[in-house]
């Protein structure tokens, strides 16, 4: 066995900070999360965040004249501002609360979609995208009369780049959907060359960044995307709330998507003008203690720093390689540690993904089986379903441990 | 109360200073504060020089906004057009001198968006209510 190298922080504190992992799996078996890629654990400081809004200031946002709902307009935009500076935006402006990726994907589609997009464009999605980033598009190509189509993958799980500008170059492309972490196989995309050659054909660029945004710095600027969008729930903040980045020209351009209170500048019984940015894209009351507790977990993130957690992302996950690379008759997908994301999808010869998942458990390994939201990735694969195990900043090389035990199990009981 | 609201702003929100549109004018322009409602319509007339000669407002809403309308009213009589798109928010904020909490802030902030979106369109607006806020 290797030397394991050190975090680069203070591991049991950052344990310490989440309650959940504290607890037996079941009865003497410790818990051994893996499921991060669905959704992450949270710590005390995101929990007690909610708490204290509940408790202290809970009031709607922006209308209220009263000291508390000034107390929870302030946190709630005060947060605007720290995602401003953690995905470096030019504006806080551009910065849209959604409840997670998928809205922010289907924001897009309505709105920018619809008004700019003709029959026949083509919306340029991956094999490797999760349902997220196909059916929106699916959707409203049926509607609209565009077409979707998809880059495929090579062999090793990357994106094959040559078919991407062939398909710039040879196809009316407007649009270019992407995820820059798969969620399955863990490729992290070239992004910004892919930007950049969007752009060159006309084309602008949505990143779907649900598994990037938890584990690397993101700077939205650099990458020059045209939209940006991705889940608290999966970065240690709660569920129900998310990011949409757009850039600043596209986003006044865009019709407003839902109706209803704080969307709009004027009402009448004959028409409606809209509200400023970004409260165009905001009808309704929005989710405040989850946003209020997604700042407690940025804050957290930045204060362990980005830099240092993907750091040590990518060196969990070559020991996870290695170590997996030791069992037999286990398939990892997916590219070197390398070009990968904490994600292994893999299948054990002989046994079905479900079955895998269920043994694990026992041994208090939480992993994921099925298809991860994104079949066509799976028929690609020529796999009905895989198991997942996803690490993030909380996990251990002991726990790599005790999953590649586990796994030797497993094959024994379904030998 | 009086701590909150200052009798000179009591005094501008009744009796609104330069109160009623000018026709003809050389500027006209109308905002809303969509969290609560207020409308400020804002007319001028400039002279050859580009100097403001006569201010003329209509509007209702809050007392924050309609004082601070009539006040930055007062301040616009005689000053170059190009100047009175340089007035700092602060200087509004501290005209009408309580302590303004984050939803009012708007409230009082409405005349002076009127003047500049009239004058230089809503981006330079947006771009003088978000400065020195992102570092916060
Ligand atoms: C790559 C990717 N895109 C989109 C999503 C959807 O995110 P959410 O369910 O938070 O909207 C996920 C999460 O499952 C994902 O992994």
């Amino acid at each position: 066995m290797i030397d394991h190298p050190d975090y680069g922080y203070d591991i049991a504190a950052v344990r310490a900070d989440f309650p959940i992992l504290r607890q037996n799996h079941h009865d003497n078996v410790p818990l051994i999360y893996l499921d991060n890629a669905a959704s992450s654990q949270k710590p005390l400081q995101v929990i007690e965040s909610i708490e204290q809004y509940y408790k202290g200031y809970n009031a709607n946002v922006h209308r209220g004249i009263h000291k508390l709902s000034e107390e929870a307009t302030s946190a709630y935009e005060g947060v605007r501002k720290k995602i401003r500076k953690f995905i470096n935006a030019g504006s806080r402006r551009e910065v849209i609360y959604t409840r997670g990726t998928t809205e922010g994907i289907n924001l897009v589609a309505n709105t920018w979609g619809r008004e700019f997009l003709k029959p026949g464009d083509v919306i340029l999605s991956t094999v490797m995208e999760h349902h997220a980033n196909i059916v929106p598009w699916q959707i409203l190509s049926a509607q609209i009369g565009t077409k979707v189509m998809y880059v495929p993958i090579l062999p090793n799980g990357t994106l094959d780049m040559d078919a991407y500008e062939r398909l710039l170059r040879d196809e009316p492309v407007k649009l270019v959907a992407v995820a820059h972490v798969s969620n399955v196989l863990g490729t992290v995309n070239p992004v910004e060359d892919m930007v950049k050659k969007a752009h060159e054909a006309g084309a602008k660029i949505l990143i779907d960044a649900a598994q990037s945004a938890p584990h690397m710095p993101l700077d939205v600027q650099a990458i020059d995307a045209d939209f940006l969008t991705f889940s608290s729930h999966k970065m240690i903040g709660p569920t129900g709330i998310g990011v949409l980045y757009g850039k600043r020209d596209l986003l006044e351009e865009m019709p407003p998507w839902m109706g209803g209170g704080d969307m709009i500048s004027t009402v009448t019984l004959q028409g409606s003008t809209w509200n400023d940015l970004p409260y165009k894209f905001e009808a309704g009351t929005p989710s405040i203690a989850e946003a209020i507790g997604f700042g407690a977990a940025i804050d957290y993130l930045s204060n362990l720093g980005m830099e240092t957690i993907h750091a040590q992302e990518q060196r969990i996950t070559a020991y996870l390689l290695e170590r997996m690379s030791e069992v037999p008759g286990i398939t990892v997908f997916g590219p070197e540690a390398d070009q990968k994301g904490a994600v292994a999808a893999f299948v054990v010869d002989g046994a079905h993904a479900h079955d895998v998942a269920q043994l694990l458990d026992a041994e208090g390994v939480a992993v994921r089986a099925g298809h991860h939201c994104a079949m066509p990735l799976h028929t690609e694969l020529g796999v009905s379903a895989t198991s997942r195990a996803s690490f993030y900043l909380y996990n251990t090389y002991d726990e790599v441990d005790i999953l590649i035990e586990a796994l030797y199990k497993v094959q024994k009981t379904l030998r | 109360m009086h701590d909150l609201y200052r009798e000179i702003i009591l005094d501008h929100a009744e009796n609104g200073r330069n109160w009623g549109l000018l026709e003809p004018n050389d500027f006209d322009h109308e905002e809303h504060n969509p969290l609560c409602g207020d409308t400020l319509h804002l007319t001028l007339r400039i002279d050859d020089e580009g100097i403001i000669r006569e201010v003329g407002w209509d509007g209702s809403g809050c007392a924050i906004s309609q004082a601070s309308a009539s006040m930055l009213g007062e301040r616009l009589v005689g000053m170059p057009l190009k100047d009175a798109m340089q007035i700092d928010k602060q200087e509004v904020l501290d005209e009408i001198g309580i302590p303004l909490t984050i939803n009012r802030v708007k409230c009082a902030l409405l005349a002076l968006k009127v003047l500049v979106v009239g004058g230089m369109g809503k981006r330079e607006w947006e771009r003088i209510e978000d400065e020195e806020e992102d570092d916060s």
